[in-house]
């Protein structure tokens, strides 16, 4: 009997190490199953050093036909499940075909590697980046162990961001004029902003400022486009009149943004938007919709907004 | 919303907004206890949830938000402590502001705000500017309202105010001015702003809503007043500039008339005396329907109460042309005001006229400008609707009177008497009574005729009847008082010199003479005896100079007595004016003017002759005339016979017979005056005595006739007395017997009188205490007593 289940047992226990695991900052990262778990952070051109080890179970040998550890960056669309798209492949042997009998290390790198994308994880995408560890056999099997981390890469503050003005409005019924500071935010920004009543015809209830997150995938004709609401901030409240102007103070840091990804890959894309929601007694929407970008900023050149 | 169940369905949602808070705050505290700021933060947003609701009016919401109130106090105090939560108050700062609902976070960054001005981390003039904008962000005006009056709430204690923590550094009053300015002018806006929120036909309680909610609005003003760094400068150029043009434009009649007011009442008056053009000059640009009158006047009485309360002040009030302004600004008020009720408009001028009476008493033509301008505004303004605003006009007329004791100040007032002829007859008069009551209360002397002219010409509603008023209307009582009121007057006119107090006389005398038949027997006896009192002083006086030049001579003063009481005769009022005329020939006889004396009975016996036909009253004449002519002794033999002859005369042709008796015997003592010697006439006294025997007899025999029995014995006893009294004079007619032989006569009248009764002491007991007076005469012995010697009983 013991056997029998020992044998569906992985022959070994197999684990990857971060040579500067200590150092290197943690960050949560969901899991499929949702659990989250922390895994370390790296930005492009980072070494990744580490060590794999190869443990077998005691008293028991494994016998391998190479050992080799990738660093693979994916793109999974969902409505293409179980089919990953690597972007990024890197391969590393570790061991040329032998048998190991008790715990091996294998020290690996990957020097400077380029990871262009940030890891993602949106409504009908994922991006990650996975080390993954081979230890191929014949037979029962190969041995597959996935090593999760995440990328984030900063961005150098942009040199031209410019603030968003705009006079909209629906004739004689409702102009205002709304202005955001900037059109770049960095994901601990705080939107500094006004909008101006410029005529009122229309008896306000509330105003709100929503932060709306636009995953697109595919393209062309396939293009699917997913859209969700990840901040609804209260600006206003009740009816203002003419030449009122009501401040914009939204801070970012709550919400879980992401930076604005462009074009990854040509595989999908995340924009965000910041939708100005006025709405009236009869609870009719009045709304206007501006794209900003976000950028993440490097940690150490962030400074707390004053006020 | 269902009107009806209104209220019912008000005090539910104002019970769920409760119970809300409750659970919620149980929850905070839970969170607060153990330390918890993620926790606590979150309870408060959800209690502070509550405060969202657009269902309660102003005073239910009030009392949700005092319960949130009291938790935020809670919530703040944690937020001091940071070794409990572990935040420091920058990143609290930021943290409360990710709440989504924007009136929780608004209530939390207040909170918060609080605390971080109170750390000093960052200027107090930095935060509070921040929080005010913000603030903006809730627009719903009793929510917004409650809002900001929780931000004035929580920085009162924290603004940079001269002496407080916060001031310097940066923080200067003005900051703190500016900050509570600018809460004001938003909460004036949104409080404005209310009214337009509900459809019309609730338009009535929206108005009672707001008005609940005024003093959130002025309690702002209140709170400036209160920083001490606010001087006059900062208040002068800063605060009411600011706080005027709010009141100017939010064009809101309400507000216009709150603020203008609560501005009055928070600041010293110092300062509006300082700032009185500019406080002043916003006045006509407030909304035509703003009650100003209000307003003004309660600026006049503060200014005025300050003025009373240090004399040293009065040179501020002229320097600053306090009234000139307040004058200038009222006229422009009136004119901009172009609806303002007729009452209002006097109202203002009242209150104008109090406080110049009160700030200046002295300027007297300031009254008279005030005065002035009301007489401007009446001229043209048909009497029906200066009617309206009686009361106000007599007010206004009542003023100087109450302020000067001495009516005859008012009287200077050359506008006075044309304020008054725009009032109406009835107004008119009890204005006239006020003026009279004034003088009377006052004991003033109007002592000039030129007074006594403007004087009367101001209580001519009494005197006459005006247009279109006539006297038939009036309850007697109400007439009589009034004319007695002016009698009364008469007496207050008085000047030591004789000839002013004749003008004086002329003076009133022509304004009384136009009175008319009722008002004549009122008003002519006062005058004369006012008259009559002059002839006497001016007599005394000039008993040895006689003056002839002088105008006030008696000669003069009685032919103007003649003439007035001769208007008595139009009345007419013959038994009156016989009197007047006895009174004057008396006064005649006393300043030895035999013709003028004379000229005076004629009248009063042409009177008796011609008006007087009631026997009644012509007894009553008869013995007045008798009683006069007893006592003068100006008349020479021949006028004296013939005014004797008169009376005598008509004594005996009186229609009853015991009347008749009576004055017989009373003319008797004409024959027998016991100072002259000249004029005792013994034999003419016993010839009345006997004729009024006669009479009496007559009398009696005519009773017997008549009705069966003789009439009292009354009539001879009363001749016997006669008899005793020339006796006793020395009047050698009356002999003993004679006053025996009519004692013997009565007894015997009363013998047949009583058949059935023997005569005793008790049944007269007028004869008997007759009797016993000649008895006693008899034994007191003496010269006396001997010449009743002769008379036996």
């Amino acid at each position: 009997m013991n056997f029998i289940i020992d044998a569906f047992k992985p022959a070994c226990h197999v684990s990857v190490t971060f040579a500067d695991a200590k150092l290197r900052k943690q960050v949560a990262l969901k899991k499929e199953n949702g659990q989250t778990e922390m895994v370390p952070l790296f930005r492009s051109q980072d070494n990744i050093i580490g060590t794999v080890s190869v443990e077998p179970v005691p008293g028991r040998k494994v016998e391998h036909k190479g050992i080799k550890v990738e660093l693979l960056g994916q793109i999974e669309m969902y409505s293409d499940r179980g089919n990953f798209y690597d972007f990024t492949s890197l391969v590393r042997e570790l061991d040329i075909p032998g048998e190991i009998y008790e715990k091996k290390d294998f020290p690996f790198e990957f020097s400077t590697v380029e990871m262009p994308y940030e890891t993602y994880s949106g409504i009908n995408v994922r991006l990650r980046y996975v080390l993954k560890v081979t230890i191929t056999r014949g037979y029962p099997g190969s041995i597959v162990q996935f090593q999760d981390f995440v990328v984030r890469n900063n961005s150098p503050s942009p040199s031209i961001n410019n603030s968003i003005k705009m006079e909209v409005g629906i004739e004689d019924c409702l102009h205002i004029e709304f202005e955001y500071n900037k059109s770049k935010y960095h994901l601990k920004d705080v939107i500094i902003g006004k909008i101006y009543f410029l005529l009122v015809r229309i008896k306000m209830k509330n105003m709100d400022l929503e932060i709306r997150r636009r995953e697109s995938t595919g393209s062309g004709t396939s293009t699917h486009v997913e859209t969700e609401t990840l901040a609804k901030y209260e600006l206003m409240d009740g009816a203002p009149v003419r030449g009122e102007s009501i401040p914009i103070r939204l801070f970012l840091s709550p919400y879980e943004l992401t930076p604005t990804y462009r074009n990854t890959n040509n595989k999908f894309s995340v924009k965000y938007y910041l939708n100005l929601v006025l709405v009236d007694e009869e609870d009719r929407r009045y709304f206007k919709q501006q794209e900003i970008t976000i950028y993440r900023l490097a940690e150490s050149s962030e400074q707390a907004e004053a006020l | 919303m269902v009107i009806v169940n209104g209220m019912e369905d008000e005090d539910k949602w104002l019970a769920e907004g409760i119970a809300g808070i409750q659970h919620n705050a149980v929850c905070l505290h839970r969170a607060l206890d153990s330390d918890n700021l993620r926790d606590a933060l979150k309870y408060a947003a959800q209690l502070l949830s509550e405060l969202r609701t657009s269902r309660l009016s102003p005073h239910k919401y009030y009392e949700l938000y005092m319960r949130a109130f009291d938790e935020m106090r809670r919530l703040e105090i944690f937020f001091k402590e940071e070794d409990r939560h572990g935040c420091s108050v920058v990143d609290l700062h930021e943290l409360v502001q990710h709440a989504g609902n924007v009136l929780p976070r608004l209530y939390l960054l207040c909170t918060v705000g609080s605390v971080y001005i109170k750390s000093k981390e960052a200027l107090a003039k930095d935060v509070l500017k921040d929080l005010v904008e913000m603030c903006r962000a809730v627009q719903h005006p009793v929510r917004g309202l409650f809002l900001r009056s929780y931000l004035a709430q929580i920085s009162r204690d924290k603004l940079p105010d001269i002496g407080s923590e916060f001031e310097g550094e940066g923080d200067t009053v003005m900051d703190a001015v500016e900050f509570v300015l600018q809460n004001f002018t938003e909460m004036n806006k949104l409080w404005v702003r209310m009214q337009h929120q509900g459809p019309f036909i609730e338009k009535q309680k929206l108005e009672k809503e707001r008005n609940e909610l005024r003093d959130l609005v002025g309690k702002n003003l209140h709170v400036i007043s209160q920083i001490e760094g606010v001087d006059l400068d900062i208040y002068r150029d800063t605060v009411l500039p600011k706080v005027l043009e709010q009141i100017i434009n939010c064009k809101d009649e309400l507000a216009q008339y709150y603020l203008m007011d609560c501005m009055i009442q928070v600041f010293p008056d110092e300062y509006h005396l300082k700032t009185l053009e500019t406080l002043l000059g916003a006045c006509p640009q407030l909304l035509p329907t703003v009650d100003l009158k209000t307003v003004l006047s309660q600026l006049m009485e503060r200014l005025s109460n300050y003025a009373s309360s240090n004399p040293e002040l009065l040179p501020e009030f002229l320097q600053v042309e306090a009234f000139s302004k307040l004058s200038n600004a009222i006229g422009k008020v009136i004119a901009a005001q172009v609806d303002m009720p007729i009452v209002g408009t006097f109202t203002l001028y009242v209150s104008l006229l109090t406080f110049t009476l009160r700030v200046h008493p002295d300027q007297l033509d300031y009254v008279d400008q005030v005065l002035g301008s009301c007489v401007k505004k009446l001229s043209g303004k048909p009497k029906a609707e200066v009617s309206k605003a009686t009361k106000q006009v007599i007010a206004l007329l009542s003023a100087p009177l109450d302020k000067y004791d001495d009516i005859v100040r008012a009287l200077t007032l050359s506008n006075y008497p044309r304020v008054m002829d725009h009032l109406d007859s009835g107004p008119n008069k009890v204005m006239a009574m006020v003026i009279i009551n004034s003088i009377m209360k006052n004991k003033t002397c109007v002592s000039t005729s030129d007074k006594v002219e403007v004087l009367f010409e101001l209580i001519k509603g009494l005197l006459k009847d005006l247009d279109g008023a006539s006297t038939e209307e009036l309850d007697d009582e109400d007439f009589n008082e009034e004319q007695n009121s002016v009698a009364c007057l008469m007496h207050m006119l008085y000047n030591d010199d004789p000839e002013e107090m004749l003008k004086i006389i002329c003076t009133v005398w022509k304004h009384v003479v136009v009175g008319g038949s009722r008002r004549l027997p009122f008003t002519v006896p006062p005058l004369v005896f006012s008259a009559l009192k002059l002839v006497r002083r001016v007599q005394s006086q000039d008993g040895d100079v006689t003056d002839e030049e002088s105008p006030a001579t008696p000669r003069k003063i009685f032919q103007l007595l003649s003439q007035i009481i001769d208007a008595l005769s139009a009345v007419p009022a013959p038994e009156l004016a016989l009197r007047l005329y006895l009174q004057c020939a008396e006064a005649a006889n006393d300043c030895e003017l035999e013709p003028v004396a004379y000229d005076l009975f004629t009248q009063a016996f042409v009177l008796y002759e011609e008006e007087i036909v009631d026997s009644k009253a012509q007894v009553v004449a008869i013995h007045l005339i008798i009683g006069t002519l007893q006592r003068m002794h100006v008349f020479g033999v021949e006028n004296r016979d013939t005014l004797t002859h008169k009376a005598t005369g008509y004594s005996a042709k009186l229609l009853k017979k015991p009347d008749q008796c009576r004055a017989v015997y009373a003319c008797s003592h004409l024959f027998w005056i016991d100072d002259q010697d000249s004029n005792k006439d013994g034999e003419r006294v016993l010839l009345c005595l006997k004729r009024s025997l006669r009479i009496a007899n007559a009398a009696q025999q005519m009773s017997n006739v008549t009705r069966g029995i003789s009439g009292p014995v009354t009539l001879f006893v009363e001749i016997l007395n006669k008899y005793i009294y020339f006796f006793e004079k020395g009047n050698p007619q009356i002999s003993p017997s004679a006053i025996q032989d009519l004692i013997e006569l009565i007894k015997t009248e009363l013998q047949s009188d009583g058949i059935t009764l023997p005569w005793s002491p008790a049944l007269d007991p007028f004869l008997t205490s007759t009797l016993r007076y000649i008895k006693f005469q008899k034994q007191k012995g003496g010269a006396m007593g001997e010449k009743y010697g002769a008379i036996k009983l």
